[in-house]
């Protein structure tokens, strides 16, 4: 695929935008007319040509923005980046996995070369060109999971594995939806999970933890979450909320096509080598009503979802206040009839 | 679906370590680095053994630094079901075998301020690399090895010459034997314990560990198990609506995968809880041969892990 980056902003104007060729590969979330919150894990394998899933680390044409916006938050606020002095291999074995997926999946953009421990890494679309000493902090301008991030789409959390749970002991976070590293870091698996609403009396937590802990080197797992978020704004932080809460109440019927986005997570889960912990890529992907209005299959879902969706779990996913507006919003194009299985646009 | 992440590896060298222990040395044949690993890592070893898939699981004992070979250990266990007997008669070197990527049940935990290593025989593998990157890290150890002789165990000179103070040995044909009770007794509070051997050596070890009010998190075990043997026996596969024999010197598990359906495993070792499977139905008593299902899920006969457990009697339906 010929990556054409887009110059845009997550913030004040919101220039965002999705190409046509964007929208199509969205990763939409729902594979049925109705919802229900499972963990729905799979395997992270690659997926179809043209789909957010073709490669294991997915770059898009928001790319470059993206990285932009990350440099913003980072800025104002250094503590969304974090590693626990224990997780220095973790970092190394991430930096690794990084360079190593993007530069297979994306020749023309990533060059990794390497001899023993010598490293030569190029990212043409950022204009770096660096060689390093793998293991050797002092080659790299950053230590190297923020240099790696720096350079990847998507938040980060980089979990030890011991005394039979994880824990959040590093990670880069500047475009989560709700939640702060500052806040979860060193916390256990069940700690940073308490606040999901119905999660716990369905032990949906317990086979969690069992299923992460043996993931296996090799071979990811992957599962889609996903939200709402008025306006585009990559960093819907709690330490943020001030600059977007009151956003919830711009929407109306009028605006809400532009300015209401889905928000859909693509998790992924990794065993990392040299230190057996886990690295947890969460990509974020946007998209606004009147794009997934298109999709004539999406936009008929959608209103099905949004209906079935249980009080709680819309409270929790902090759009209760305009989910109305977006089931009428999508009602016109509910034709009645059944759609056909699976998430893919057709 | 199965994700198929093994590679074909060539045995570049073989070494007799001890009177029945073979050192292997494992190359990629497509020339790659192997993948990186964290001590206490193993891999599953496919061979086809008479017309028969094996599938055996080995430590790692080579150093995590270096990226060109594996390199594991493999007692030979006469009169076994097979595996090692194959490895050490038939594997020559040059030849061919199918690994997977490395699996770990049996990390040290990287916050723990000291550690107990316990090993019995071939038990040692895992602790060779453990100790090699403890030390450059400046971790604190300490290694309890019993051998049953001085030419039976291996690696116990090279151990002790590169950690002098650190590596106890005890040689069982000289009379010597560890006291666990007293060793154990006298580790600081918050000690981490590995414990590598045969399963009475583990079970006696933990036994007293739990007696002492050790807190199960610091508890580490890996066991060499190898699926017993037993009276050939017949199971319905549910879901996929197979019927299959069980050879006497063949797991249940290796029994499914020689019908081609697809089961989950780690450690084929009775350990790990991966290979959990449902019985539907069964007329017979289950063999439970695994140290992962407590007491009561024994006594409800409606689970079994097809690695090591077996059945006697008739009518054994499982899920898979
Ligand atoms: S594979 Fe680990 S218990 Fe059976």
């Amino acid at each position: 695929m010929d990556l054409k980056f887009t110059t845009e902003t997550y913030r004040d104007d919101f220039s965002f935008r999705n190409s046509p060729e964007a929208i199509r590969r969205y990763p939409f979330p729902f594979h049925a007319d109705s919802y229900m919150y499972a963990i729905n894990m799979e395997d992270h394998v690659a997926g179809k040509p043209g789909t957010a899933y073709e490669h294991p680390i997915d770059v898009d044409e928001h790319y470059i923005s993206e990285m932009a916006d990350r440099a913003l938050v980072l800025k104002e606020d250094p503590l969304r980046c974090q590693a626990l002095s224990h997780m220095m291999t973790a970092q190394w074995d991430t930096l690794e996995l990084l360079m190593i997926h993007q530069s297979i999946a994306y020749p023309d953009l990533f060059t990794l070369e390497r001899d023993k421990d010598k490293c030569h890494w190029i990212n043409r679309p950022l204009g770096i060109d660096d060689k390093f000493i793998f293991g050797d902090r002092s080659t790299l301008p950053y230590e190297p999971m923020e240099y790696i991030m720096r350079q990847s789409q998507g938040d980060f959390c980089i979990v030890d594995q011991r005394d039979n749970s994880l824990w959040m002991d590093a990670g880069m976070v500047t475009c989560q939806a709700d939640w702060s590293l500052d806040f979860d870091i060193g916390m256990s698996f069940m700690e940073w999970h308490a606040p999901v609403p119905m999660a716990h009396e369905l032990g949906i937590f317990d086979r969690a933890l069992k299923f992460l802990m043996n993931v296996q080197q090799g071979r990811p797992a992957r599962r889609l979450n996903w939200t709402m978020t008025v306006n585009p704004r990559l960093d819907t932080s709690p330490e943020n909320y001030h600059k977007w809460g009151s956003e919830k109440t711009t929407v109306t019927k009028e605006n809400i096509g532009a300015k209401l986005h889905l928000r859909c997570e693509l998790q992924s889960f990794w065993r990392l080598p040299r230190s057996n912990a886990l690295l947890f890529p969460i990509r974020q992907y946007l998209i606004s009503l009147n794009d997934i209005a298109t999709i004539p299959k999406w936009a008929c879902r959608m209103h099905r979802v949004l209906k079935t969706i249980p009080d709680p779990l819309a409270e929790y996913k902090g759009f209760s206040r305009n989910r109305q507006l977006a089931i009428d919003f999508f009602a016109p194009f509910d034709n009645g009839q059944e759609t056909t299985k699976g998430a893919d646009p057709e | 679906m199965t994700v198929h992440t093994e590679m074909s590896v060539t045995v570049t060298d073989i070494e007799l370590v001890a009177d029945a222990i073979k050192q292997f040395t494992l190359e990629r044949v497509d020339g790659q680095p192997m993948p990186a690993f964290a001590p206490g890592a193993h891999i599953v070893v496919s061979m086809m053994d008479a017309g028969r898939l094996r599938r055996n699981p080995y430590s790692l004992m080579s150093s995590p630094r270096d990226p060109w070979n594996f390199r594991i250990s493999v007692l030979r266990v006469e009169r076994s079901r097979g595996g090692s007997v194959f490895m050490h008669d038939v594997i020559a070197v040059g030849d061919t075998l199918t690994i997977s990527q490395p699996v770990n049940l049996f990390p040290v935990d990287i916050l723990a301020r000291r550690n107990l290593f316990i090993a019995g025989g071939v038990g040692i593998t895992p602790f060779i690399p453990m100790m090699e990157v403890l030390n450059e890290k400046g971790g604190v150890f300490e290694l309890y090895y019993s051998i049953r002789s001085r030419s039976h165990g291996a690696f116990w000179s090279e151990m002790s010459a590169l950690y002098p103070n650190r590596v106890k040995i005890a040689v069982g044909a000289e009379g010597y034997r560890f006291d666990y009770h007293e060793l154990l007794i006298n580790q600081p509070l918050g000690t981490h314990l590995y414990v590598c051997g045969p399963k009475l050596m583990l079970e006696h070890i933990f036994n007293i560990a739990r007696d002492l009010g050790w807190a199960q998190e610091n508890l580490h075990f890996e066991l060499f198990l190898a699926p017993p043997s037993g009276s050939p026996f017949t199971a319905k596969l549910a879901s996929s609506g197979k019927e299959i024999v069980v050879a006497e010197h063949q797991s249940l598990l290796e029994s499914v995968e020689e019908a081609g359906v697809d089961a989950p495993f780690l450690c084929r070792a009775g350990a790990c809880g991966q290979c959990e499977t449902r019985v539907l139905a069964s007329d017979g008593e289950i063999i439970h041969n695994d140290i992962f299902l407590t007491d009561e899920e024994r006594k409800s006969g409606t689970k079994i892990m097809p690695c090591v457990s077996r059945f006697v009697g008739v009518g054994l339906t499982i899920e898979l």
